[in-house]
């Protein structure tokens, strides 16, 4: 598959700007500046920005606390995400939900929540809507390895594969669910094992490599708006920081963490995009760019209104 | 006016609604081919095809969040719980994923679950259940309980057309065993709206869903004894119209509330609170409660019959409330 430059640009503004932003939050976060806990995706980046890359517009996705990356390139402005942990009435839920818990369908971005894999049978009912509706959309679902332990995970992906679903299912295997490790959550090697159970496609990729990611999803996209039905892609990973910021890992081996920092995706693909030689000065501009994006998200975050209390009782119901 | 079952007026009311809006489409558990555990979709699978009347696997919240998915990006899903004890398996979805998405996101949800409760059938603790409070007690739920075909039907419209999240409970007892005259002509109901089902000035009788005909025929037996009740039939359990319970209870000065779930925190519990707080001084009784006792569902006769109020044991707790 040929990507040309301005999708490597591409690849690599969001790639910067997922990793700048929530480095950004992990500083606010010491400082004591945001509201409630931190999750990030670092080290996951490549997984989130790749496959969002591969979608058409109006595709919907469902994606993780691990995927600011799909909500950026979905549309998703680094200000609202910023309002957003701050508690700000400018963020996407108005200060109704913290940090990674937002969506917004008119960008085709499912809300996440709490509960691991509750977004997979919701985003096959998006399918499901596409596919009665025959219009040319997908969804994509997003999970980890340790959401593909519930029983959501499985009843997704099976309705998926019955009724011959227009999805895409995308696990970051990150091999750890908050503290317990991926040899206590399943007596298989893959999560992609489980997903084969189903019947349809599956596949493993480096979920480090952007471009994998990209062509993966890609072909698993063609397949879905082809009537071919779901794809599982697992994405192998590591999870470089802890569950939230305030777990430091340490039942983390250092060892491991060490041998994934070597594999970081962002530097990585900085490799990748001097081998095909993509001008440094075209690189140099995007992370100018994504620096002023982050700071100014940051100022308008803080200048931002908080709600007013009476907001609380507001929006339970639709009208 | 033709008389129908209330198990007819639910089919008619899914039948008009999914022929005048194709974004109406059924998920379930044997509801196609086979018509559906109780025979509510006997027919629609011939009528309407297989997109839009879904058997789904055997998997609650798997297709309780498909319907979520659905309703999300512009559908009006309407699943069907085989019985309404299954409902718990979906329970997270219900009230993490549907009930709290518009406080969030302020984007609509329009979905309905139509959930088949309750007892009187010697069905046993998986297929009686009333599961109606853990509902009402989610912000972002509304919770509709019919007790006439009339009710049943404009209810049911109304659920679809509404654009929240919505249990539906029907009353599987009354499926058979409640007939009554229903317009040939469309028409809704508003959510929200409580119905007194009889006028009377003594004491004032709050229920829902099945024990309405039990309530009424104990009234009727008040009556030959010249006490005369006030049925209020509350019909949607939230939001709960308070208006038209404040208003009977401060007529009559006396109130009995009966359901057929357990009662520690139960509806009744909400009612008799609101009550305390907002009509105390027009009270002549301690507001009483009659309801299932706090085991689960027993299935043999003997058992079942102790378990659930009737319109004798309302009887006597109204007489008991009477001379009080």
């Amino acid at each position: 598959m040929s990507v040309g430059t301005e999708d490597l640009l591409k690849f690599y503004y969001y790639l910067l700007l997922t990793r700048g932003l929530e480095d950004r939050v992990i500083k606010l976060y010491r400082q004591g500046r945001i509201l409630g806990g931190c999750y990030v995706g670092s080290g996951e980046e490549a997984i989130s920005v790749g496959s969002a890359c591969a979608l058409e517009p109006r595709d919907v996705i469902a994606p993780t606390h691990r995927d600011l990356g799909a909500h950026l390139v979905k549309g998703v402005q680094p200000k609202e995400y910023m309002a957003q942990y701050l508690g700000r009435r400018t963020g996407l839920t108005r200060g109704k939900d913290g940090n990674v818990h937002f969506g917004d369908l008119s960008r085709h971005i499912i809300g996440f929540i709490s509960p691991m894999a509750d977004g997979i049978p919701v985003a096959a009912g998006a399918a499901l809507a596409f596919k009665i509706r025959r219009e040319p959309r997908i969804a994509v679902a997003y999970c980890g390895d340790g959401a593909s332990s519930r029983g959501d995970f499985h009843e997704g992906l099976n309705l998926a594969a019955v009724l011959t679903l227009p999805i895409v299912f995308i696990c970051h295997n990150n091999q750890y669910a908050y503290s317990v490790p991926l040899s206590r959550q399943m007596a298989v090697p893959h999560v992609a094992d489980r997903a084969k159970a189903y019947g349809f496609p599956t596949r493993i990729i480096d979920g480090n490599d952007v471009l994998a990611v990209y062509e993966a999803t890609t072909e698993a996209a063609a397949r879905a708006r082809s009537g071919g039905g779901p794809t599982f892609i697992e994405c192998k990973t590591m999870r470089m920081r802890g569950h939230a910021e305030h777990d430091d890992a340490s039942y983390v081996p250092r060892e491991l963490l060490e041998e994934w920092r070597r594999k970081d995706p962002i530097q990585r693909f900085e490799r990748t995009l001097r081998e095909r030689e993509v001008p440094e000065a075209s690189m140099r501009a995007v992370q100018v760019r994504v620096l002023k994006e982050i700071e100014d998200a940051v100022d308008f975050a803080e200048k931002s209104p908080l709600p007013d209390a009476h907001e609380a009782l507001e929006g339970v119901f639709a009208t | 006016m033709e008389e129908i079952t209330y198990l007819e007026a639910i089919r008619q009311a899914l039948w008009e609604e999914m022929d005048q809006d194709e974004r109406v489409f059924l998920l379930g558990e044997d509801i196609g081919a086979y018509g559906g555990a109780f025979k509510i979709t006997k027919g629609f699978l011939e009528k309407f095809g297989e997109e839009r009347v879904i058997d789904t696997p055997l998997a609650e919240s798997g297709f309780v969040g498909a319907a979520i998915g659905a309703a999300l990006v512009g559908m009006r899903p309407v699943v069907e719980m085989q019985f309404a004890d299954f409902i718990s398996c979906a329970f997270d979805q219900i009230v993490n994923m549907a009930a709290k998405h518009h406080y969030r996101l302020r984007e609509p949800v329009p979905m309905v679950i139509r959930a088949p409760y309750g007892g009187r059938l010697h069905a046993g603790p998986f297929h009686s259940q009333c599961p109606e409070a853990w509902f009402v007690h989610s912000p972002g739920l509304k919770v509709v309980a019919p007790s006439t075909p009339y009710d049943a039907k404009g209810l049911l419209k109304a659920s679809i057309r509404d654009p929240n999240p919505v249990i539906y409970c029907e009353h599987k007892y009354l499926y058979r065993h409640a007939k009554g005259e229903v317009p040939s002509g469309e028409y809704v109901l508003p959510l929200g709206e409580a119905d007194v089902k009889r006028q009377g000035s003594d004491i004032t009788l709050i229920t829902y869903g099945a024990m309405v005909q039990q309530g009424l025929e104990a009234a009727d037996q008040m009556s030959a004894q010249g006490i005369e009740v006030e049925l209020v039939d509350l019909r949607t359990l939230y939001p709960l119209d308070t208006e038209t319970i404040l208003a009977s209870v401060k007529k009559t000065g006396k109130t009995l509330i009966v359901h057929e779930a357990p009662q520690v925190c139960g509806i009744g519990a909400e009612i008799a609170a609101v009550i305390a707080q907002e009509a105390f001084r027009h009270l002549d009784a301690p507001v009483m409660r009659l309801t299932a006792p706090h085991t689960p569902v027993p299935f043999s006769s003997p058992l079942e019959d102790f378990y659930l109020p009737n319109a004798a044991k309302i009887a006597s707790k109204l007489k008991d409330l009477a001379s009080y």
